[in-house]
């Protein structure tokens, strides 16, 4: 560690950490325990659908810190990422279609309803092994990461940065919604993956499963947020920041950008498919829309609200989108949209840090 | 319809891919010869100018050597060159008689031995003084092997070090952007200084510094000479007098005379380009 000035700034940020943890922490905790013990008629009980909520809201803060970490600390922005976070979905829908069974429509013991409505005689190779959870788990480890390593190699070595590296992100995404749209492509089409039974032998609909993946969900969270925190606090972590702020300057002392870039997006992209995997459990299906471009920037604007560059705005960010979202989707759906970019300029313009900023500011003003 | 240069880089059947070839460790700085650098008809042209126009220079090693010119002269171009940001159109490059700098990366020839101090300053801004002498610190770069790093006693004693020397030992807590020029300055010979190279390149290190300040980093370089070689573009003519034992003068990207610095200050063609204008 860079001695006192490391030290008093991970404090400074840590404090933000401490918060966040402990808030995480008693909502992980809290809210599955006032679910099962009050009475439904108390008004401090959490309904299962607003655990599932929340659940949902968690995975999309992981989705936010994923994003917070390349583009916050090393000014990579991907308007793509939620490729790696559907890949990651569709790695965990296919481990829930096998374990449909014999269950389905059709009744077929191997194959899912929709290969058999396509009259496919047997499972595709790439499906295979999926009806074994260890194995998809690997795989929404595996796939975004193979995706990423893949992408971000033949970026960052042609040197493509800034504005082109959002712009083929975004096309790559957009790729992958096309092509996931395909029935050929043994992933469901337009339909995609759902009609989901049991996760682990647990009963899907069961309120005591829903709280088991809710408190998944806050673990991968508490998870994810330490390892990100980790990450950005050790020497690597500023070299990151030194690559964002003078990237030529840092390959004159000698360190290859690239490399550093290419892994920090191989773990982001990772943790966006961690997000994913326990996204499809809780909603119950995965199709080809969580490709659209337009969620991947939908999720590069909660980060931009939050505030970047401190992993807890990303997930503040992440939680309040969301929650105007649920609200305007429901009171006023036309308007979203434009409520969206309206808060998106407004953020840009004025509140460069983020909520976030704006805490940081009061505080400093009163001591 | 031009295909972009990375896709038609694939094209050409004729290129034989890095990922074929096995990895070549670069070979060991070998100055058996006495020479450092050996730069041999560098051309460089931007747009049909040309910035270099067959340059061949050497430099000793252990000397320290000033560069002086018209603004223009190339004097940036060639540090280019040599740190690989721009690769010339023709001529050789060789650090030592091993190692062929047209071959390397920026990382890689930085890590093979030499260092460079900007024109502009630039510092990390975001960054404190210690971790910019952190960060420049010579040793392993990859970045696995960072996540786990952690500074040893010895490598604290360095830093703190270069702090006294280059006299920022007060300010190593602030953030690296609230320094003065002259202290950004600093800070940026301090940063060379951590990364121990072999060969010193120092664009135009005292511009912007008081005279005091001009001082002592003329006593610094001449300190770093013998153990390092050093080379310095400048400007000021008082200080190239006061650090020089050689001058070379680049005059439309080619060298227009070298020798002590009375005998480069009485030669016509340097009277008449360079220093008759200062006059
Ligand atoms: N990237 C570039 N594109 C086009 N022209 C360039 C580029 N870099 C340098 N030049 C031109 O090449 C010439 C040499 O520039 P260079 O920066 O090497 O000069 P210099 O000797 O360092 O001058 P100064 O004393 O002003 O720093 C100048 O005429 C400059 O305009
Ligand atoms: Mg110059």
């Amino acid at each position: 560690m860079g001695e006192h000035s490391m030290l008093s700034k991970l404090l400074r940020s840590e404090r933000g950490s401490l918060v966040f943890l402990a808030i995480l922490f008693v909502i992980g905790v809290g809210m599955p325990l006032a679910n099962l013990l009050l009475p439904a008629s108390s008004a401090l009980h959490p309904s299962t659908y607003t655990l599932g909520l929340v659940g949902k809201y968690m995975t999309y803060a992981l989705l936010a810190i994923s994003i917070d970490l390349i583009w916050g600390y090393c000014g990579i922005l991907s308007l793509g990422h939620t490729a790696f976070f559907a890949l990651g979905g569709y790695a965990m829908g296919m481990y829930l279609m096998r374990q449909i069974g014999s269950r389905g429509v059709y009744g077929d013991p191997i194959l899912p309803d929709f290969m058999v409505f396509l009259s496919w005689e047997k499972l595709p190779w790439y499906w295979h092994g999926f009806d074994m959870f260890w194995f998809a788990a690997l795989m929404v480890l595996v796939v975004p990461g193979a995706l990423a390593f893949v992408f971000g190699w033949l970026a960052f070595r042609s040197r493509v940065a800034g504005v082109y590296f959002s712009i083929i992100s975004q096309a790559l995404t957009y790729a992958l919604l096309l092509a996931f749209f395909r029935n050929e492509m043994g992933f469901g089409g337009n339909n995609g993956l759902t009609d989901f039974k049991e996760i682990l032998g647990y009963d899907l609909q069961a309120r005591s499963t829903r709280i088991g993946l809710f408190v998944v969900s806050a673990i991968a969270l508490g998870l994810g947020y330490v390892l990100c925190r980790w990450i950005v606090t050790s020497r690597f972590g500023r070299i990151i920041a030194a690559i964002r702020d003078s990237e030529g300057r840092t390959r004159f002392i000698g360190y290859r950008v690239e490399h550093y870039k290419l892994w920090l997006f191989v773990i982001s992209g990772m943790l966006a498919g961690v997000a994913g995997a326990l996204y499809v459990p809780q909603v119950g299906i995965i199709n080809p829309g969580e490709f659209a471009p337009l969620n991947a920037i939908e999720a590069v604007v909660w980060v931009a609200v939050g505030g970047r560059g401190t992993l807890y705005g990303a997930v503040v960010g992440a939680v309040l989108v969301n929650y105007a979202k649920t609200y305007f989707t429901v009171a006023w759906p036309e308007a979203w949209l434009y409520a969206l970019g309206t808060l998106f300029v407004v953020v840009t313009l004025f509140l460069p840090k983020g909520i976030v900023g704006i805490l940081q500011r009061f505080r400093r003003s009163e001591s | 319809m031009k295909l972009p240069k990375s896709l038609a880089e694939f094209t050409d059947r004729s290129r034989v891919f890095d990922v074929v070839n096995p990895a070549v460790r670069s070979p060991k700085l070998d100055t058996s010869h006495g020479t450092i650098l050996y730069l041999e008809d560098i051309t460089v042209s931007f747009d049909g100018f040309r910035a270099l126009n067959e340059l061949t220079l050497y430099i000793h090693a252990g000397e320290l050597r000033c560069i002086i010119g018209a603004n223009g002269a190339g004097k940036t171009t060639m540090m280019d060159v040599i740190t690989g940001k721009t690769r010339p159109d023709s001529g050789t490059a060789w650090f030592g008689q091993s190692i062929d700098l047209l071959r390397l990366s920026e990382p890689d020839i930085a890590q093979a031995g030499i260092g460079r101090k900007f024109q502009k300053p630039t510092v990390f801004e975001q960054h404190t003084v210690f971790e910019n002498l952190e960060l420049a610190m010579a040793g392993d770069r990859r970045a696995w092997k960072m996540l786990f790093a952690r500074l040893t006693p010895a490598q604290r004693a360095d830093i703190d070090e270069v702090l006294n020397v280059i006299g920022l030992t007060e300010h190593r807590h602030r953030q690296a952007g609230a320094l003065s020029h002259g202290q950004k300055q600093w800070l940026e010979i301090g940063m060379l200084l951590m990364q121990k190279p072999a060969l010193l390149l120092v664009d135009e290190p005292v511009a912007g510094m008081t005279p005091q300040e001009t001082e002592r980093t003329a006593e610094l370089l001449l300190s770093l000479a013998g153990r390092h070689s050093v080379v310095v573009v400048e400007h000021d003519m008082d200080f190239v007098r006061s650090i020089a034992r050689t001058v070379t003068v680049l005059h439309e990207g080619s060298v227009l005379a070298e020798g002590s610095i009375e005998q480069v200050q009485r030669d016509p063609r340097v009277v008449e380009v360079y220093l008759g204008e200062q006059a």
